[in-house]
């Protein structure tokens, strides 16, 4: 299945109010032809709302989206040319997986014979073509969002929507189909958004994440960038583990029980501050910070170790697996010295 | 699926299904069957004949019974009207309701409940006055008495088609349809109604069960329907009105069969 080449995606300052709360707030966003965005945030933050709204099924308030650079602001959810996958099972009942497929062909008058080689040609590419003449109650779970991508994707859309198709699904299922959405997005090239919670998700298959908060978006970036140099405490909380340590901020670094870390970005604020620490930059060592060990958890290809600092803080320390802390033993912990976000405490 | 499956812990021993089958069917049976004897009896004296069966068909009774024969069709252009306005009417509204207004579920159903507390003699004196202003608008035909029924038919209809439409994620199905391209129209018609069919089909069959049935709002507004004319003329000739009375209890009784039947069909169809 050959797709036509991506689409740019813009949303300007788009505004979105519910009886007087904010949805949106303001939402810009930029996606390029053929990219991979995930729309990442706690619930309520506004990701399903922008993802709705991209899609015609809510009206925004103010701003305006545009697809290939025509707006679209006006235009009714039918005509915008784009394929969705919801969250809940959305297949129709009373049709067979086939006829699911061919829903979008049949609405675009597509003939009969092509429409059925299409479908075809689509349910091949979910690797489900032997199930067509089933119904969707007897489908698993993930076969039928598997049959429901299939179905988004037959009409050709010019974006792809992807509304947190994964969180119905359990855990095992949910990575397999992470992986094909990923392999059937870098195959087609088309331009995708997808909606998740869940970091890991996004990390994993977006070639940019976008993190909402509270109806703005507050980061986007690479995961590489996220992760590494998260611009506030809110995405450097979200995406991945982070250890707050109150430390002493002033010119350029923060003072963290004694040792002194360089600051991600010099504009954060300065005096009492919390740090936020990945637990891989943290070593146990034989001399540094004095702590115990309260728990220790194998993880598979690491280990991670809670320990408590004098002061009662608990701090989470990834290691080999080959250290193995004993429950109450006494350890030092000492930093890697990698730059590190802080915020306000309290 | 096997029928066993649907077996639990509880479920009565087979002994005790067919006492009960026996027990029920024969509250019904019984009266029915009394009705078919009555209408076999040749006179007073005793014996069995088709008389009374035959006389229904011939010419040269048709002054006597033309009441019934009216009275049947009044009553069958009033189970057309009223069904009409359960699927054209009360459909659309509560598929409108489920779509857009979720809020108004509550009040719709309430509104649509309250008919059943209401007994018809109360109903009739409230219509009585409304039906001063349908006469002027729509005339004094029979078939305007289906407005009054539309209502009473309500409780039941809703509930018929609430039972399918509560079953089926109409939100995400008509999303999932816009974003494939599907106008509104479409949405209803190639999405949401085949999903509903049953509860549409149970509601119609139901609607007709009870206008069949009707008689005292069509009595006191001066209507001739089914069972007026069942009155009517049992006066002079109760073998006939039993007959007609027994009729309509065996198309009731098909209608509803055929709404079981067309729920067992779809899934029969739909086993792997």
């Amino acid at each position: 299945m050959i797709n036509r080449p991506g689409t740019p995606v813009e949303l300007r300052d788009v505004v979105k109010e519910y009886s007087g709360n904010r949805a949106l707030d303001g939402v810009q966003l930029t996606v390029k032809a053929g990219e991979f965005v995930a729309l990442l945030g706690p619930s309520g933050c506004g990701k399903t709302t922008a993802l709705r709204s991209l899609a015609g099924l809510e009206q925004i308030t103010s701003g305006s989206i545009l697809i290939d650079g025509e707006d679209v602001v006006g235009t009714p959810a039918n005509r915008r040319d784009i394929g969705m996958v919801f969250q809940s099972y959305s297949l129709f009942p009373h049709l067979s997986v086939l006829e699911n497929v061919e829903f979008g062909l049949r609405m675009r008058k597509v003939q009969a014979a092509q429409r059925r080689a299409r479908a075809e040609e689509s349910l091949a590419l979910v690797e489900l073509d032997h199930l067509g003449s089933r119904y969707a109650h007897q489908l698993s779970g993930g076969q039928q969002q598997r049959v429901a991508l299939a179905r988004a994707l037959v009409t050709r859309p010019r974006v792809l929507l992807l509304d947190e198709p994964l969180s119905a699904l359990d855990a095992k299922v949910r990575l397999q189909l992470r992986e094909e959405i990923k392999r059937i997005q870098t195959d087609l090239g088309i331009t995708t958004l997808f909606v998740t919670h869940d970091q890991e998700e996004a990390l994993a298959v977006a070639d940019r994440v976008a993190v909402m908060r509270s109806g703005r978006i507050e980061q986007i970036g690479t995961p590489e960038e996220l992760y590494l140099s998260p611009s506030s405490p809110f995405v450097a909380d979200f995406v991945g583990l982070s250890n707050r340590m109150p430390g002493e901020a002033s010119e350029g670094f923060v003072t963290v029980h004694g040792q002194a870390l360089p600051l991600l970005n010099r504009d954060q604020p300065q005096g009492s501050v919390l740090a936020y620490v990945r637990p891989e930059d943290i070593t146990i060592s034989d001399a540094g910070i004095a702590a115990t060990v309260v728990s220790s958890s194998f993880l598979g290809s690491l280990r991670r170790t809670v320990v408590q600092l004098r002061d009662g803080t608990l701090v989470s320390v990834q290691h080999d697996v080959n250290q193995r802390p004993l429950a109450g033993s006494p350890v030092y912990l000492s930093f890697d010295g990698r730059p590190v976000t802080v915020g306000p405490r309290g | 699926m096997s029928r066993r499956l649907h077996r639990v812990g509880a479920a009565p021993s087979r002994t005790t299904r067919i006492m009960i089958f026996v027990v029920i069917g024969a509250i019904f049976a019984v009266p029915i069957i009394a009705m078919v004897e009555f209408t076999l009896r040749a006179g007073l004296d005793g014996g069995y004949s088709l008389g009374h069966w035959a006389a229904i068909l011939d010419p040269e009774n048709e002054r006597k019974y033309r009441a019934l024969f009216v009275g049947v069709a009044n009553s069958l252009v009033l189970a057309v009207v009223t069904v009409s306005i359960v699927v054209f009417l009360l459909v659309p509204t509560m598929i409108l309701v489920a779509l857009r207004f979720p809020r108004l579920q509550r009040v719709l159903e309430f509104v649509c409940i309250i008919p059943i507390t209401v007994p018809a003699i109360v109903l009739v004196v409230g219509l009585a006055p409304v039906y001063a202003v349908v006469v002027q608008v729509f005339g004094s035909s029979t078939w305007t008495l289906a407005f009054a029924y539309g209502v009473t038919v309500l409780p039941y209809a809703y509930r018929a088609v609430q039972s399918s439409l509560g079953a089926v994620d109409v939100v995400t199905l008509s999303e999932a349809a816009r974003s494939l391209g599907a106008g509104w129209g479409t949405v209803l018609v190639r999405v949401i109604v085949p999903n509903v069919r049953r509860g549409i089909l149970a509601a119609s069959f139901i609607s007709v069960a009870v206008v069949l049935g009707e008689f005292t709002i069509a009595s006191l507004l001066n209507r001739q329907n089914l069972q007026t004319a069942l009155v009517q003329v049992s006066k002079s000739d109760p073998y006939v009105a039993v007959i007609f009375a027994l009729l309509a209890l065996v198309f009731a009784f098909a209608l509803l069969f055929i709404i079981g039947r067309a729920g067992v069909a779809r899934s029969i169809r739909r086993a792997p």
